[in-house]
């Protein structure tokens, strides 16, 4: 399925990252959102909320960010894509709706424009501090999708492959952007909508009486029904069976849970989204991801120069983690080496997954701007020793 | 090649769409790479504001600027803050009427444009950023006139559009004569106080 044009803005446009997420959010489907504007996040619905109404959409603004979050599931199972934008505070709000999207497989994107934190911090000022938040910060297990654009033109393309991977899997989807990202401001090139990939929702066919909506399809994905079609539906978060009624015990916990981790686990190997350069034969290779891992390239090039033998790993999906690749890498260098905007969070899975087999040296940052490319050379140079 | 510029002023004077435009000429019209960045903070409230624009034929990796080689100040505060900050033997253009010139700008090729004035002329005092997109075009060359003229055309309201564009030839032409002349710069130091010591 593709967009639909009226929704999208083919050219190439100069724009901030805040604006190009906004656009690929309309282009992927999202008539809805709903949100407690935050910097520096706010120009995405502030943008939003102009452009939506010309395609037939709304954007709400609600008391706070726990109400969005969930207004933006009610929208969603009403039959509608939608999606909330945050920064810390608003994203720390909504943690427990987080964990209800995940517990009812509710297709939805979370946007996190990341500021300094902890608390308030620094609303204007960039930071990758919410890394760890977005994978584990509801309570319980469950497992999430999170990308991680690098130039406002990926804050377009990547918003339009969250929503089509919300869909695809079921799951809250977390774009991590950063302040710098959103509010940098370049060249966008948005294609005609008939060479944009839209993910549909996977709506049931069953007729009602014959439809489960928890009834696991053949990748562990449950088909969807809207509310006011007639089937009858109970979303909850509590544990529930495939019927979605409530099943208060052991067997429907066991059920309900591995299934909700198991349909992330057993697409990893289709989910690792990384940019490679020159890996082979490297003694070193830089991971980074967002922001972060273009300030890294310029350490990189400069490692080069004196004769290091640097390759670039970026995660452009950071969760779930590309694991298998990471513990095969860990084998063949001296050593991997991750810069990134807070004090030591995605190098924790790094050094978990390179298990030993190599040097992992991480370059932390508390935020507030980005790396000095020479605290990330020097970690190279370390690195080759 | 790579270039690192910065505009700052008053806020309102336009210093925000101004570097819009020619970040939008470069990577629009020219085809090339650019990356803009403004402060967001306490400080671009009120009194001064700034943006930065890098323009490369290569990707650009590091966001933001630190040492331009082109500022374009339009206020006594903004040169005072920026104009330390510019590369030795950089371009440092200035509203002439508003900027009074101390050894801060030592070893910089100065130029110096009337734009308020300018604007005046025309009509409406708030194209003097466009007036200074021309000027910039002129003196260093960082981007090209055509594409500049294109996005300014496509950057402001249809109504002043035939104003704008008249206010970017303007900028350009007086920018030329200029150019002929050379720049103005200030050697000795003793001849040309601090402001603070004034």
């Amino acid at each position: 399925m593709h967009a639909d044009p009226r929704t999208v803005l083919t050219g190439t446009h100069f724009i901030n990252g805040d604006a190009a997420c906004c656009e690929g959010a309309l282009a992927a489907g999202a008539r809805y959102a709903a949100g407690y504007p935050i910097t520096p996040s706010t120009e995405i619905v502030e943008r939003f909320a102009a452009r939506a109404p010309e395609v037939g959409g709304l954007f709400i603004q609600m008391e706070d960010e726990i109400a969005s979050s969930i207004v933006i599931q009610g929208m969603v199972w009403g039959g509608q894509k939608a999606f909330t934008v945050t920064s810390g505070p608003g994203f720390s709000l909504m943690m427990e709706h987080i964990g209800l999207a995940a517990m009812t497989e509710t297709p939805v994107v979370f946007v996190d424009v990341q500021r300094g934190g902890p608390s308030t911090g620094l609303p204007t000022l960039p930071s990758q501090g919410d890394m760890m938040q977005a994978r584990f910060g509801s309570h319980g297990d469950y497992a999430v999708i999170a990308l991680s654009p690098n130039s406002p033109q990926e804050c377009f393309d990547l918003t339009i492959k969250a929503f089509n991977l919300a869909e695809e899997f079921r799951v809250p989807v977390m774009f991590m952007m950063d302040e710098c990202m959103g509010h940098m401001t370049e060249k966008v090139v948005i294609p005609p909508a008939d060479q944009i990939e839209v993910r549909p929702r996977r709506h049931t066919t069953r007729p009602p009486g014959q439809f489960r909506p928890y009834e696991p399809g053949p990748d562990l994905v449950p088909e969807m029904a809207h509310a006011g079609e007639g089937h009858k539906i109970y979303v909850t978060g509590l544990t529930h069976d495939r019927r979605g009624y409530p099943s208060l015990n052991a067997a429907a916990q066991r059920e309900l849970v591995t299934r909700l981790l198991e349909k992330i686990r057993r697409a990893a190997e289709r989910l690792v989204m990384v940019e490679t350069d020159q890996i082979e034969g490297a003694e070193v290779v830089v991971v980074s991801y967002g922001i972060t891992s273009r300030v890294a390239l310029r350490a990189v090039q400069e490692a080069r120069a004196r004769g290091i033998k640097v390759g670039t790993l970026r995660l452009i999906c950071v969760w779930p983690f590309p694991e298998k690749l990471i513990r095969e890498l860990a084998r063949k260098v001296k050593a991997l080496v991750m810069p990134e905007l807070n004090m030591g969070q995605v190098v924790i899975e790094l050094e978990r997954c390179a298990a030993g087999q190599c040097k992992v040296i991480g370059v932390p940052h508390p935020g507030g701007t980005v790396h000095d490319p020479a605290e990330i050379l020097e970690a190279i140079e370390r690195g080759a020793q | 090649m790579l270039t690192e510029l910065r505009i700052a002023g008053f806020g309102g004077q336009g210093v925000i769409l101004a570097t819009h435009i020619l970040g939008r000429a470069a990577a629009v019209h020219q085809n090339r790479f650019a990356t803009m960045t403004q402060s967001y903070g306490p400080e671009a409230r009120g009194g001064a504001a700034s943006a930065a624009l890098i323009v490369s034929d290569e990707p650009v990796l590091f966001p933001y600027v630190s040492r331009p080689d082109i500022l374009v100040v339009m206020s006594q505060e903004a040169y005072t803050r920026f104009a330390p900050e510019v590369k030795p033997g950089g371009f440092l253009l200035v509203e002439e009427d508003l900027v009074r010139l101390d050894q801060r700008a030592q070893g910089l090729k100065i130029y110096g444009i009337p734009a308020t004035r300018l604007a005046e002329e025309l009509g409406k005092k708030m194209v003097l950023n466009v007036i200074m997109t021309g000027f910039l075009c002129a003196i260093t060359g960082a981007v090209g006139p055509e594409a500049v003229r294109k996005a300014v055309q496509e950057s402001v309201p249809a109504r002043f559009r035939d104003l704008n564009l008249q206010a970017f030839d303007k900028g350009l032409e007086y920018g030329r004569q200029l150019l002929e002349r050379g720049p103005l710069t200030i050697e000795n130091s003793e001849e040309v106080p601090l402001e603070s010591e004034v």
